[in-house]
């Protein structure tokens, strides 16, 4: 082993400088391969061979890059789970698991349903964001944040914006952070109401798995209390048979039960999201989380294996007249910005530096191991976008459209919707309509916007194509939907429960018994007012004639890109702080790139005189007409045209505040910074100081690595798998 | 690697993952810093583990 690390360390030895030139070889003739192919259909393998190799080179070099020479991580220094190791909160724990861990908390549904939607635009927009982004924004967050965090024992996010940036900039983060809550559970609610309405076998087993959840949570507690992976495993094949079983109900008497309209399904998910946040964790939150992390992780290595093994041929075109004219049915908006906002997480997603911020830094061995955890678990998240934006490509332009196009646009039947693909410049028949849905055993697939339907649909061919050919479509259509449905409600209630002790928290400040979490008053009151926040995004986003989605969504784009800004801005201001001017530019440049995006998106929502872009140009175009009691398309009575009018107007104001945000933020970070740089000593320092550390621990994934750094002397101890 | 080191390797990854493995990772914590006290059981434990999410709530990404 020493004599490996040695040859390792001097890092030019004919075999390295012989597999790095042909990875990044296969990468290249990859990127060839998307880039000159016009006209033809391309295989899906040359997505993956793009992401692959281009992700392989960024971990070995640029991670490595800023792990090394920027953040200068000090293997010799004692991480806060070393020095604070009280075996819950902080513990030294291994870099495989931590990197399970970390993983399963930052990958959502986001990654699967913004790229199916950004589709639209073409397949190489998307994936150029996707590679691209996480390389130099994306991953780079994630591992920066880490880093500041765990040399300051794990500090929030928000704590770190108040501490380095000062009280403006911490408040306008704390709002920013509260703001993208409520808006990222409205638009995911939104998703799985779109993908349950009027489907009784997704609504049956979506809702099985509220009594399972609590079937596994009595028998965690009471018959077998840390018997997490039998449980899990019971609840696991409880939850298939729900979706076997949910062909049966859909074709029985109990079909009319669980055929919900989406209003209906807007009710039912607001009292779910109540229970959950006022519940005790351990009978629906605990095991729901067990489910949906195990589901996650084993589809989406199920869906890597069957892309791999299937390689799909892409029916999508590489760019899409839409990318330029910016009039595209899914979401309006040209390729620059909105591609950006649409493709948040999977590139560079601002929810991630909450996580890097939380548990993930407490748990760290060594400090050399942010790369593999930041960079290394954004990198697969990164690879699940690029599945997402296949799985929505090999799908037929025309179903593509059929399914995500607004409803108001496309109207209530097969023939009507095949009349307006063919009016957007593509081709389904009503009978091929029909033969598509009942081919996943659905009644229809007309406008099932929100991106969930066509993955699942995209998916399903996959999954069939390896398994089970088309007598299994239906299933895996159904398997796919509650896997995502599944994770979505997880996210939904465990948001619901953050958002409230979010609440509780600031308000305790005004009111002294609401910081109590168990005073119940307060517990119910402070619930009711998130559940009632984003149940009211919800409704508006289920009843506006415009599709929720088409208005919602880049709303949802644009707070999670804020959060992203703010977590750079942070970033940046550390490392400035920190005597690392000469380096800012690395979360400077993705910090300065997504102010554009996130300004420029911005701009055009609220001054865009198109009414399909702008917000208040809409709500004056709707309200001009209402005055004169005209109905436009596609309202189809005053009543509706006032709901286009009130919905455009709040979310117009709303943007107008995500925008100010950012610019607060930016320009009170701006002016520490230029303090710092004009300082003739260094600024106040909160970063924990230092102590030598007593452990031993690879960096990367393989024990073999390199970057192993033995303390003289210090007795070896890890926590690695028995030998 | 043989089959007996796979399976190995693969139920510690489960059960370090799946948070299984924390009781055992409590008592030795325990036996080193209190001394002489009592332990809780492994139901005491896990009901003290899961019940302080009810305040401390982990967020999941989108």
């Amino acid at each position: 082993m020493p004599g490996l690390s040695v040859s390792n360390r001097s890092g030019l030895n004919l075999r390295s400088v012989l597999l790095w030139s042909a990875v990044g070889l296969v990468g290249a003739i990859a990127w060839g391969v998307i880039a000159l192919s016009r006209g033809e259909r391309i295989s899906a393998i040359w997505l993956v061979a793009a992401a692959l190799g281009s992700y392989a080179i960024a971990y070995r070099f640029y991670a490595r890059f800023i792990a090394k020479r920027v953040l200068q991580v000090d293997d010799r220094r004692a991480t806060p789970a070393e020095r604070l190791n009280n075996g819950i909160d902080y513990h030294p724990t291994d870099r495989r698991v931590l990197f399970g861990h970390h993983f399963a908390a930052i990958a959502g549904a986001g990654p699967l349903v913004g790229p199916v939607l950004a589709a639209q635009m073409g397949y190489l927009p998307g994936t150029i964001w996707i590679i691209v982004g996480v390389i130099f924004a994306g991953a780079v967050q994630d591992m920066i944040t880490l880093f500041f965090s765990m040399r300051r024992n794990g500090r929030s996010l928000g704590q770190m914006a108040r501490d380095e940036i000062g009280p403006v900039g911490g408040v306008a983060a704390l709002i920013a952070v509260f703001a993208i809550m409520i808006i990222l559970l409205a638009v995911l609610a939104l998703v799985v109401v779109s993908a349950l309405a009027q489907s009784p076998w997704g609504t049956f087993s979506i809702a099985m798995t509220i009594p399972i959840a609590l079937f596994m949570g009595v028998y965690l507690r009471t018959l077998r209390p840390g018997k997490v992976i039998e449980t899990t495993v019971i609840g696991v094949a409880l939850l298939l048979f729900a979706v076997v079983s949910g062909s049966w109900v859909a074709e029985s008497s109990w079909a009319d039960t669980f055929t919900l309209s989406p209003q209906a399904l807007v009710i039912w998910l607001v009292i779910y999201g109540f229970a959950a946040s006022v519940l005790p964790v351990w009978m629906l939150l605990a095991p729901r989380d067990y489910l949906s992390t195990f589901m996650k992780v084993g589809t989406i290595g199920l869906l890597a294996i069957s892309v791999l093994i299937a390689a799909p041929v892409l029916s999508n075109e590489a760019i899409t007249k839409f990318a330029i004219a910016g009039n595209g049915p899914v979401f309006a908006g040209s390729l620059f910005p909105f591609v950006f906002i649409t493709i948040a997480c999977g590139a560079l997603s601002g929810f991630h530096s909450l996580i890097a911020s939380g548990t993930t830094p407490k748990m760290i061995q060594k400090e050399s191991q942010v790369r593999l955890i930041g960079y290394g678990a954004m990198l697969v998240e990164s690879f699940v976008a690029i599945m997402a934006l296949i799985a929505a490509s090999i799908i037929e332009p025309g179903l593509y459209y059929a399914m995500n196009t607004p409803a108001g646009v496309l109207g209530n039947t097969v023939q009507s919707a095949s009349a307006a693909v063919n009016n957007l410049g593509f081709a389904i028949t009503p009978e091929a309509l029909t033969a598509a849905a009942n081919a996943v055993g659905e009644q229809t697939l007309v406008a099932r916007t929100g991106g969930a339907p066509t993955l699942a649909i995209g998916m399903s061919e996959i999954f069939a194509g390896v398994f089970g050919g088309a007598a299994l479509k239906a299933f895996w259509y159904h398997f796919a939907i509650m896997f995502e449905a599944l994770f979505i409600l997880t996210t939904v209630d465990a948001g619901t429960r953050v958002g409230r002790f979010m609440l509780q928290d600031t308000l305790g400040n005004l009111y002294k018994p609401l910081r109590d979490v168990s005073w119940k008053p307060g517990v119910y009151a402070t619930s009711a007012v998130v559940v009632g926040a984003w149940g009211y995004f919800l409704y508006q986003g289920v009843n506006d004639p415009l599709g929720g989605i088409n208005q919602l969504f880049p709303l949802f784009g644009i707070a999670n890109q804020l959060l992203a800004a703010v977590a750079l801005t942070v970033c940046t201001t550390l490392l400035i702080k920190s005597g690392r001017l000469k380096w800012a530019w690395v979360t400077g440049i993705p910090l300065a790139w997504d102010a554009a995006v996130t300004l420029t998106a911005s701009y055009q929502k609220i001054f865009s005189t198109d009414p399909k872009l702008g917000f208040f140009a809409q709500a004056s175009r709707f309200s001009a007409a209402l005055e004169q009691g005209t109905v436009l398309a596609p309202a189809k009575n005053l009543a509706q045209m006032s709901t286009v009018v009130t919905n455009s107007l709040v979310d117009g104001v709303l943007s107008v505040l995500f925008a100010a945000l950012i610019i607060i933020v930016i320009a009170d970070a701006a002016r520490v910074c230029y303090r710092a740089y004009r300082s003739p000593t260094p600024l106040p320092n909160t970063e924990a100081p230092f102590e030598e550390s007593r452990i031993l621990a690879p960096a990367g994934l393989m024990s073999g690595g390199g970057d192993r750094r033995e303390p003289a002397g210090a007795p070896s101890r890890t926590d690695g798998p028995p030998t | 690697m043989n089959i007996g080191e796979l399976v190995r390797t693969a139920r510690w990854y489960l059960r370090e993952i799946s948070g299984e493995s924390l009781y055992d990772r409590y008592l030795q914590h325990h036996a080193a810093e209190h001394t002489g006290q009592p332990a809780m059981t492994r139901a005491e434990f896990e009901r003290w583990r899961v019940d302080r999410a009810d305040t401390a709530p982990n967020p999941r990404c989108c």
